[in-house]
């Protein structure tokens, strides 16, 4: 069983998932004044699971994630001001504006990146595993992919290979239906992602991937404790596939037209979001604990407030950093 | 000094590296108990055991990727790719992570390993046993290429190689492994990533190569000096990247004559760079044109023996170049 949590930690959630919100919304005003460039994937309506999953973790465990990762980074403890700062392109991000949006990490915090290629960093997260066991440590690999992800070469092998040296990793699918503008029935065999784990079960050893839940994505609480359970289990066995079906509520990315579903279908997401949930459930469990919920929204604010103002205030990144850190040495 | 082959010096030096450091450690196909396609590995699992010799599935982004989830948290790995032709479904994770992972973290986290692969005809392997694949890698920053072309270097660079905080690709000419001999001391020594050697001195025409070519190259600047009175300067690249330009230029700027040879196609090959530096910034210096013999702009080295001889550069193909140069 998972360690329950007490009414300061699901403070502290709902705060993330706030901030997550607060932040991303600020992230898609700053695109349309063109101070964000490139290319922006929001992470609203996933909260919860970003939050669960990290909220699982110990301190010395691993989070490895896609390029929708602003949401993981910023619940891993990533300083929101260097992150916003590397979504303006400033020396002072995260990567000083090398790796914008897509390439968020820190590695003291063990959160190994954010990738630009949609299902690379899979097999990166084995040899994480790889290395955790070889050296004797008690460390769990989270993995987060989309579902788009589940159907490249990367993933299978990387399940395959994690069923055969019994990694300690949790390969968590974050199952928003669709893979860009693809609904997952249009690309997977399996529509239930979480059977592709039957493949990887019960080697010659009696060992393998164990097929986890397909949780409620939209439910910190359930994230958690399936999170939780699934890195107990990795951490003493092996590897753990688990689903968490979730929703994006805006586009596969800033500009999305999104003809691929109905308006509908997004507005009846809309009522089961995350945060309205979670905060309905805390304001059931804790009398009185409205003032402090408020309190905390209007924190998140200005937390992004400040991170926008300290971006807006950071230096460009030189010549000098465009030709830094291209070797060791 | 004993006298022992190319691969016995490669094996040796994993050897060493794997007794020094706890945390080097082999990851590829038949690596194990079989000690690899080539026997590179020979005799290592017996040594170092399962956890540090490890077959992999045969799925070689696997192995790369393993290699450099494995390297950021501390860990030396060389992963071995039975052949270069195998590489590419590791293309991704070497030119968009391994070469990446320093740079994108603003400096902050990077990859010490080594990937090894065989690479170069000559052996009859045909389409898919025959290719080079060095120009794929040399072009993306981020990582180092390194190719040997003698059992001393090939220790100590292979030695320098796992040392080395960067990304290494250390591609090895398999049909040198037990034709190529040579003395090799049994101690500890390096040769460091990034000097080229000046293997024969000369004044009339300068000879780059590298691995297998840079061999012939030396007995055809033999044959020539004997046949010819022809006196090369022989330059072994050894380092692809980062490219010891003072070398290469001091070397032309003496003999005025460049002649590039390498077995990969010629078209945008390795030796077009090297052309370039030289027009670039010799140009004062050059007595005749720039050649390059390489390999054929066909897709690969094809089965047959007669197509094969005719794909590949040969020391009487080098020693004709050389002399069509001399005589320029």
């Amino acid at each position: 069983m998972a360690r329950q949590p007490n009414k300061e930690t699901l403070l502290d959630w709902y705060r993330q998932m706030v901030l997550i919100r607060r932040f991303e919304e600020r992230c898609a005003e700053l695109y349309q004044q063109g101070l964000i460039g490139g290319f922006l994937h929001l992470y609203i309506g996933p909260e919860a699971t970003g939050v669960g999953a990290v909220a699982a973790l110990r301190e010395q465990d691993h989070v490895i994630t896609a390029y929708r990762d602003h949401g993981i980074a910023l619940a891993r403890g990533l300083d929101v001001n260097r992150v916003m700062a590397e979504m303006l392109g400033k020396r002072t991000g995260v990567s000083g504006g090398k790796g914008g949006s897509m390439h968020l990490a820190d590695r003291d915090l063990h959160m190994w990146g954010g990738y630009g290629i949609v299902g690379g960093h899979l097999p990166l997260a084995a040899g994480i595993a790889l290395a955790a066991k070889y050296q004797g440590k008690d460390e769990v690999v989270v993995a987060l992919m989309g579902d788009g992800s589940t159907n490249i070469g990367y993933f299978h092998e990387s399940l395959n290979l994690s069923a055969v040296w019994d990694l300690p990793v949790v390969w968590l699918v974050e199952n928003n239906q669709y893979g860009m503008g693809t609904a997952v029935g249009r690309a997977s065999g399996a529509v239930e992602i979480v059977n592709k784990a039957n493949a990887y079960c019960c080697g010659a050893d009696g060992h393998g991937m164990l097929q986890g839940p397909r949780v409620d994505g939209m439910d910190v609480m359930a994230v958690y404790d399936a999170i939780s359970e699934a890195a107990e289990h990795a951490r003493k066995y092996g590897p753990v596939l688990v689903e968490s079906l979730t929703y994006r509520l805006e586009g596969h990315s800033m500009g999305d037209p999104q003809r691929y579903r109905t308006k509908e279908e997004v507005e009846s997401f809309q009522t089961k979001g995350p945060i309205g949930r979670f905060r309905a459930l805390l304001s059931d469990k804790y009398k009185g604990v409205e003032s402090a919920l408020d309190r905390i929204d209007e924190e998140a604010l200005k937390a992004v407030d400040d991170a926008v103002e300290f971006a807006k205030n950071s230096p460009d990144p030189t010549y000098d950093d465009l030709v830094s850190h291209v070797y060791v040495d | 000094m004993p006298d022992i082959t190319l691969i016995d010096a490669i094996r040796q030096a994993m050897d060493e590296e794997m007794a020094r450091d706890e945390n080097v450690f082999i990851t590829g196909e038949d690596v194990g108990p079989r000690g690899g396609v080539f026997r590179a590995t020979m005799g290592l699992y017996d040594k170092y055991g399962p956890d540090r010799v490890i077959d992999s599935p045969l799925a070689e982004l696997s192995i790369v990727a393993v290699g450099i989830g494995a390297a950021l948290v501390g860990m030396r790995p060389i992963c071995e790719i039975q052949f270069a032709d195998y590489i590419y479904p590791a293309f991704n994770q070497i030119v968009n992570e391994a070469a990446y992972i320093y740079y994108r973290s603003n400096g902050e986290w990077n990859v010490p390993m080594v990937i090894r692969s065989p690479y170069g005809g000559g052996i009859g392997g045909g389409l898919y046993h025959s290719q080079s694949a060095e120009a794929f890698f040399a072009h993306r920053p981020g990582l180092k290429v390194v190719i040997p072309s003698n059992p001393y270097d090939a220790k100590g660079l292979l030695k320098s190689a796992v040392r080395d905080p960067n990304p290494v690709m250390f591609f090895e000419p398999k049909k040198g492994y037990r034709l190529i001999r040579g003395d090799v001391p049994e101690h500890d020594y390096t040769v460091p990533i990034g000097p080229a050697n000046v293997s024969r001195k000369g004044t009339d025409v300068t000879v780059y190569a590298y691995g297998m070519m840079h061999y012939y190259t030396l007995q055809a600047a033999q044959m020539v000096a004997d046949q010819d009175g022809i006196q090369c300067e022989v330059v072994d690249i050894r380092t692809l990247v980062p490219l010891d330009t003072e070398t290469v230029l001091n070397s032309f700027k003496k003999t005025g004559k460049a002649l590039i040879v390498y077995e990969d196609n010629r078209f945008l090959g390795y030796g077009a760079e090297i052309a370039a530096i030289l027009s670039d910034e010799a140009f004062e210096y050059m007595d005749a044109p720039i050649r390059r013999l390489a390999g054929l702009d066909v897709p690969g080295v094809p089965f047959a023996h007669p197509m094969q001889d005719l794909f590949m550069p040969s020391p009487e193909k080098i020693a004709s170049a050389i002399r069509d140069l001399a005589a320029y």
